[in-house]
């Protein structure tokens, strides 16, 4: 039975599709992917992303611990400061792919996959039980992701809290329309926006506030289908799609996040080891020349030999093109490299890109 | 509310076919859309094709999955809905109308008086909701 996060009865009066995503019973979209996915990159959108894990580390030792277990340098946090970060295994594999939030001096905050959350926990407490305090928030919060270049905008009206000096991936405690919330300046869309994280319990009333808000300014409820349909376009990997245990950062294009330099880690040997040899393969941006859907598993060809396969892929609602992620041979990943994609027997003609497909247009508030 | 317009004859595949003179328009039907979700691509056959009654024709694609397209009848394709190549968001805002696939010459007419009427049909997606 697929859990429910606690805005579930809000998503029913909205009639949406449905979908199971990491063992969650999850809007897919309320009217089209195609209409909330135009709705966030014109104005914004509001998604319940209370599926996402939520990981407490606390304790004297709690930033040894994330130092320790995760690939980005934990010591460049201040409290208040969050970062993109990685878990991975003794192989340089990719775990989970999270943000860490600092809230104290000596509490830390994970937010991590769905499909992961049980995983991450069991691999988190093996390797630092003693350390420090380690709790699965999960069911005792939601998270919720208003996303837009008006989200800004549609939340000021809602709270005392100084958003525009809220940094990407900062954070800020406060009331937003009278509830207490975390507000981060994170999100998985390519827009600016902001995450909340709510207790559980007045998660509904936060949720019923900023659809009103959001609502005002041409915004719309936005399910998962458009969720991955924008993070596609800019570009940002899924893990369990686009990478996993098998695949490193370095393979994956997220080098940026990995601080070989930062002292000893999980995954830093073989890391170290791979960044001195040179990856064999790369994750690349594909875009193709002749309309057609790639879809993850699909092999990509170079002069009739197979060079890589795709990972995910879809219709770019913003473009209009057809767009994916793969990974393919190093000596194949240059942009404009011309390959082909096995449509099920069917050969298109595609190209590598660079990455992001989508990249926004800042403008001032 | 789920449409099956009652002058058309559709499939258990869930394509619809309406009978315009001596030619018939293909499409599919308010429940196959609905099923699938955003569709994304469709893949047509070229004017010209040869179609056979219940072998494929096409492919619709959705952000979910991949359908294949049965032929409801027999016969040579006359056109393609050319717009459903940059905007086949039209087979969901439009399933009998604007989201048409295929208009088709029938070489065997009498293949339409195998395929549902809309009565039929209803009932089928019924029992296949329960399921």
């Amino acid at each position: 039975m697929a859990r429910r996060t606690p805005v579930y009865e809000a998503h029913r009066g909205l009639d949406p599709r449905w979908t199971e995503f990491g063992g969650w019973e999850m809007p897919l979209s309320y009217r089209s992917i195609a209409e909330e996915h135009r709705a966030v990159r014109e104005h914004c959108g509001l998604f319940d992303v209370s599926h996402m894990g939520e990981i407490e580390i606390r304790g004297p030792e709690a930033g040894a611990v994330c130092q320790a277990l995760t690939v980005n340098d934990v010591r460049r946090l201040a409290v208040g400061d969050g970062q993109y970060t990685l878990l991975c295994n003794e192989r340089g594999g990719v775990l989970d792919d999270l943000i860490l939030f600092r809230l104290g001096v000596e509490h830390y905050l994970l937010v991590v996959n769905a499909a992961n959350t049980a995983s991450d926990l069991a691999w988190i407490r093996e390797r630092a039980a003693g350390r420090a305090e380690i709790r699965d928030r999960s069911a005792e919060l939601a998270l919720l992701a208003l996303q837009g270049a008006d989200a800004e905008v549609a939340l000021r009206g809602l709270t005392p809290l100084d958003l525009t000096s809220l940094r990407p991936f900062g954070l800020a405690e406060g009331l937003v329309a009278g509830l207490p919330v975390v507000v981060c300046r994170t999100g998985y869309t390519g827009e600016d926006g902001f995450e909340l994280l709510v207790e559980a319990a007045a998660a509904r009333e936060l949720w019923d506030a900023l659809l009103a808000a959001a609502t005002r300014r041409g915004g719309l409820p936005c399910g998962l289908g458009a969720r991955d349909t924008l993070r596609l376009e800019a570009g940002l990997p899924l893990h369990g799609s686009d990478m996993d245990a098998s695949t490193t950062p370095l393979e994956a294009g997220l080098a940026w996040v990995v601080k070989l330099a930062k002292g000893e880690f999980v995954g830093r040997a073989a890391l170290a080891v791979q960044a001195e040899a040179g990856v064999e393969r790369r994750l690349v941006g594909i875009q193709l020349d002749e309309p057609g859907i790639p879809r993850h598993g699909y092999a990509l060809r170079r002069d009739g030999a197979v060079v890589g396969s795709i990972t995910s892929g879809t219709r770019s609602p913003t473009l209009g093109s057809f767009i994916g992620l793969g990974y393919v041979a190093a000596g194949t990943a240059a942009p404009g490299t011309p390959v082909e994609i096995d449509i099920r027997g069917r050969l298109l003609p595609a190209r590598i890109v660079a990455r992001p497909f989508y990249r926004r247009v800042r403008r001032e508030n | 509310m789920m449409e099956f317009p009652e002058d058309l004859r559709y499939t258990k595949a869930h394509e619809w076919l309406r009978r315009k003179g001596t030619e018939a328009v293909i499409g599919i039907t308010d429940f196959a859309q609905d099923a699938l979700g955003d569709v994304v691509f469709v893949e047509l056959p070229a004017v010209g094709t040869q179609l056979t009654q219940g072998q494929t024709f096409g492919v619709v694609e959705s952000n979910k999955t991949v359908s294949d397209l049965f032929a409801p009848v027999s016969g040579r394709v006359l056109a393609v809905n050319q717009v459903l190549r940059d905007e086949p968001e039209r087979v969901n805002e439009d399933p009998y109308g604007a989201g048409w696939m295929i208009r088709v010459a029938p070489s065997r007419s009498e293949e339409i008086e195998t395929l549902l009427d809309a009565a039929a049909y209803r009932a089928f997606v019924a029992s296949e909701q329960k399921t």
